[in-house]
């Protein structure tokens, strides 16, 4: 199996995931032999297959618009890292 | 030892008054005590809030009330991936910080209404990514029948508690084999419901597609008792099917005379241990004996399961790990921009596999690559799940081996992520085409003694039918008796 080139420091961005140098050569190319073995669907035609995406499908799954209990603002901010005046905190934003 | 029975003899005694729910738990405590600091299957456990749980359980025996609950005084143990109010939940990473969790999971809430005492947070894999607990980012969990060796995984802390008697069952998760491998390589009974039998409200998702909670239990008439507690529809799950669940224990009538079982070809080759082979053989069998009719069988899209499932449940990962930003919970990194925080926050708080299939995931949905990895993945999950549903027109359930070896040493394929996920290659289908499995003990190795297990699939909802079968297996060979050395210590 081929291994395939991938560009972790872009993707690494794309996931917002803050990676070493030495992380990013170490994923690179275990990922490259990942993929290189993923690469094995290609053997199939898959032209007539429709895809899974959930293996028991249930549509249209709704309850009644009604208000039920929910936590408090003390309980939702319990775990918060950063929090004031019942918000969370966040660096800025907007300039 | 109250710490070694079985669900229906503690509730039997509870009910009975012949022992208090106080002493079962004080059983487990002390044994957890005893094992624990070799075994570590425990991340944590709170013994004041257990005491409360059970003594509560004790004066509504004492006033007769509510005593045919199917759980009653019997403490289980809880996968640190489910949530329990007032309690930690930190999928045994440390990106949650000192998150404590706000309300109780369904499950939990079910177990409570059984009666059960919820105790303590077993370890696993960093949010059930692995198959060996060795990605846990605390410590790695030992197989009670070998401390060198891995108890599986992701729910290896589940897995090795009930083995080594430190709990009467436990929950666990299964994504890929992350309850059947465990169970098979610490010697228990591990089951993985029908996707939507039981509610995940408060699971943390790893793959939602994937994802089911389940029952590890020491045998199977406790898997068939804890599963009809914890199955049912629920409005907070939209993938909950609403349907009734049965009485599981009803089907274990040791009555397996006429049932079709198929055997798939695929399953028994390459890389298969002979010592697994010959267990599972001799179990195909016993099966035989007892009247059942075995047949040969072809599940021919297996060998593509595992590629299959690496860009599905890394795909369906990287975007349900993206919650995990430091802003609302959890650890936090500061950085000068909310995107400089997020980076740092998860570089800082993910483990290396983690970071591995959010890399893959993100990776195979990125733009440009979706139809070749994500979407093509997805039709070949529609040829396996096929695969499946034609041999369920032929056969009542399916056999195989659960893993193709006995548990491995610790560290032996830490370093190599790809031949770490291919030891899942019997498991993985299973949750792909959405149906139930369950793994049971069918025999031992000879040098060094590691437990075997068998794997029994089943239809969709079809769970009653490989409890039936395993039930008949158990009862006509005993290898669930078998305790390893570490209760003995």
């Amino acid at each position: 199996m081929a291994a395939v080139e991938i560009d972790v420091k872009y993707v690494a961005h794309l996931a917002r995931l803050g990676l070493t140098p030495a992380e990013e050569q170490k994923l690179g190319a275990q990922l490259g032999q990942i993929l290189g073995y993923i690469e094995k669907l290609n053997e199939l035609d898959v032209s007539k297959v429709e895809p899974t995406a959930h293996a028991v499908p249930l549509v249209n799954v709704t309850r009644p618009d009604v208000a039920r209990p929910s936590l408090s603002n003390e309980d939702a901010l319990r775990n918060a890292p950063s929090k004031a005046n019942g918000l969370f905190l966040v660096p800025k934003i907007v300039e | 030892m109250l710490n070694e029975l079985t669900i229906a003899e503690a509730a039997r005694r509870v009910r009975a008054g012949e022992t208090s729910a106080t002493d079962v738990l004080r059983a487990c405590i002390d044994h957890v005590k005893k094992v624990d600091p070799q075994v570590k299957a425990f991340l944590s456990y709170d013994e004041a809030d257990a005491l409360v749980q059970a003594n509560a359980i004790d004066h509504q025996v004492a006033a007769r009330e509510n005593l045919e609950r199917p759980l009653l005084g019997v403490p289980i143990g809880i996968k640190d991936v489910l949530s329990v109010k007032g309690h930690h939940l930190n999928c045994a990473s440390k990106i949650l910080g000192n998150y404590v969790a706000p309300f109780d999971a369904t499950v939990i809430q079910k177990l409570r209404d059984a009666g059960a005492i919820v105790f303590g947070r077993l370890n696993m894999d960093e949010f059930a990514m692995g198959s060996s607990t060795e990605n846990s980012a605390f410590f790695t969990t030992r197989n009670p029948w070998d401390l060198e060796r891995i108890p599986g995984g992701s729910s290896g802390g589940s897995a090795a508690a009930v083995a080594a008697d430190e709990c009467i069952a436990t929950l666990g998760s299964d994504t890929g084999g992350s309850i059947r491998q465990p169970a098979a390589l610490c010697g228990c009974v591990g089951l993985k419901p029908t996707y939507g039998r039981v509610s995940r409200y408060g699971l943390v998702a790893f793959a939602s597609s994937l994802d089911q909670i389940g029952p590890f239990t020491k045998d199977i008439r406790d898997a068939a008792i804890l599963l009809g507690v914890i199955s049912g529809h629920d409005a907070l799950d939209s993938t909950s099917i609403p349907q009734v669940a049965p009485d599981y224990t009803k089907a274990l009538d040791g009555n397996i005379k006429g049932l079709k079982i198929g055997l798939p070809r695929e399953y028994m080759v390459g890389g298969l241990d002979p010592e697994v082979k010959a267990a599972v053989s001799a179990a195909v069998e016993n099966l035989q004996k007892q009247g059942a009719e075995v047949v040969e069988i072809s599940l021919p899209h297996t060998d593509y399961a595992v590629a299959v499932y690496y860009i599905i449940a890394t795909a369906e990962a990287s975007a349900n790990l993206a919650r995990f930003d430091g802003i609302r919970y959890g650890l936090r990194e500061d950085g000068a921009d909310p995107i400089e925080l997020y980076s740092k926050t998860r570089g800082a708080g993910f483990g290396a596999e983690v970071k591995r299939r959010i890399i893959l995931g993100t990776y195979v949905l990125s733009s440009g690559y979706y139809d070749a990895f994500y979407l093509r993945a997805q039709k070949v999950r529609t040829l396996i799940r096929q695969d499946f549903l034609k041999a369920f027109e032929q056969v009542d359930a399916i056999v195989t081996p659960t893993t193709p070896t006995a548990a491995f040493k610790a560290g032996e394929k830490s370093d190599d992520p790809l031949q770490m996920y291919l030891s899942d290659i019997f498991t993985i289908s299973c949750n792909l085409a959405g149906i139930c499995g369950l793994s049971l003990p069918c025999g031992f190795t000879k040098a060094p003694k590691l437990p075997i297990g068998l794997q029994l699939l089943g239809k969709p909802f079809g769970e009653e039918t490989i409890l039936k079968i395993a039930h008949a297996y158990e009862q006509a060979t005993g290898w669930h008796k078998e305790k390893p050395p570490i209760g003995r210590i």
